[in-house]
């Protein structure tokens, strides 16, 4: 018993450390958190643009791998695309976010709201 | 690849520790049976600036891997950058009710940063990543979990190369550590102990998919 545990338990730490391809998670991570990182820490290497195109290309790996995107992807990708100035492309993906992750809605809704006014994000 | 694993056997020694676990008490998790959850910008009591937002930046999965929708940590950030809380400190006083009313969120989860970052000794550079989580529910300020968050991570365990490895060992981490920020890696490890760890961990949320392997 001891030893089952140790061994979920490396299995478990091995999973994290690793973080790619062969894990099991749930959801297509790809390079989402990274860029959160990125965005608070070194906004000069994860401009809009670049995040962007990143997030792009990790919702194609997720549908290559018939996974879903996390959580907070496609609103991250609105975020990004609003400080970029693409208008309609962060709505697009807001809604996406809502579509995906129905408890999300009255963030996003109210998101959208103010943007009718003011622009969303920096 | 084998000093891989004992350093990850090291760490896992170091964070689970000897001692029996106490079994959680669920009642009011099982009760409340939250779907969503805010992390809100961790208060930060380390010396260490960028703590909040290195730990930001790992919260996410474990959570949502444990089947919790979890709010867009940066997109959150930003609004309530926009609506006046410049700080964590700040964000931190958010009263339950305007959570309730503008981000619908059914539980928030407040963090605690005690100690991050590489600490330099004469003859190692350890990676410390020490804090608490809190889960409260919105709708009745309950704390529904929490847990205690820690790891530490040694690059140099694995060299059994006596003095003169340590020093060197010593050396090339800290040059090491300079360029590329560990602590994410080790944040990791301690939300993936506190979240999954056996007795006291975070329950499955709604979206939790179950596989007959698990």
């Amino acid at each position: 018993m001891k030893n089952y545990l140790v061994i979920a338990l490396m299995g478990l730490g091995l999973a994290v450390l690793s973080g790619c391809a062969t894990t099991k998670t749930q959801y297509y991570w790809g390079e989402y958190e990274n860029l959160v990182y990125q965005t608070h820490i070194k906004p000069e290497e994860a401009l809009p643009i670049v995040q962007i195109e990143k997030l792009q290309k990790d919702i194609q790996k997720a549908e290559a791998a018939n996974k879903p995107v996390p959580p907070g992807l496609y609103a991250h990708l609105g975020l990004m695309y609003a400080a970029n100035g693409d208008k309609s492309l962060a709505l697009d993906s807001l809604n996406k976010e809502k579509e995906l992750f129905p408890e999300s809605t009255l963030f996003i809704d109210g998101l959208i709201n103010r943007s009718i006014n003011n622009e969303v994000g920096n | 690849m084998l000093k891989y694993i004992a350093q990850v056997v090291f760490l896992l020694i170091v964070v689970s520790g000897c001692a029996t676990v106490e079994p959680y008490d669920y009642t009011a998790l099982k009760a409340n049976s939250p779907r969503s959850i805010l992390v809100i910008p961790p208060v930060n009591n380390s010396v260490e600036v960028t703590a909040p937002y290195s730990f930001l930046s790992t919260i996410t999965a474990p959570l949502a891997e444990s089947g919790y929708y979890v709010y867009p940590v940066s997109v959150i950030d930003t609004f309530l950058k926009e609506n006046g809380l410049p700080t964590p400190a700040e964000m931190n006083s958010v009263p339950l009710e305007k959570i309730d009313e503008i981000i619908g969120a059914d539980a928030v989860l407040y963090v605690s940063i005690d100690d991050w970052g590489q600490k330099y000794n004469v003859l190692s550079s350890i990676t410390v990543v020490k804090g608490h989580l809190k889960l409260v529910s919105v709708k009745t300020g309950e704390l529904l979990w929490d847990a205690p968050i820690f790891a530490q991570h040694d690059p140099n365990s694995g060299n059994g190369n006596g003095l003169v490895g340590a020093l060197v060992g010593a050396i090339v981490s800290q040059i090491a550590g300079e360029i590329s920020d560990n602590t994410p890696m080790v944040s990791r490890m301690a939300n993936n102990v506190a979240i999954n760890g056996p007795k006291r961990g975070l329950l499955y949320g709604p979206y939790k998919v179950i596989k007959a392997e698990k």
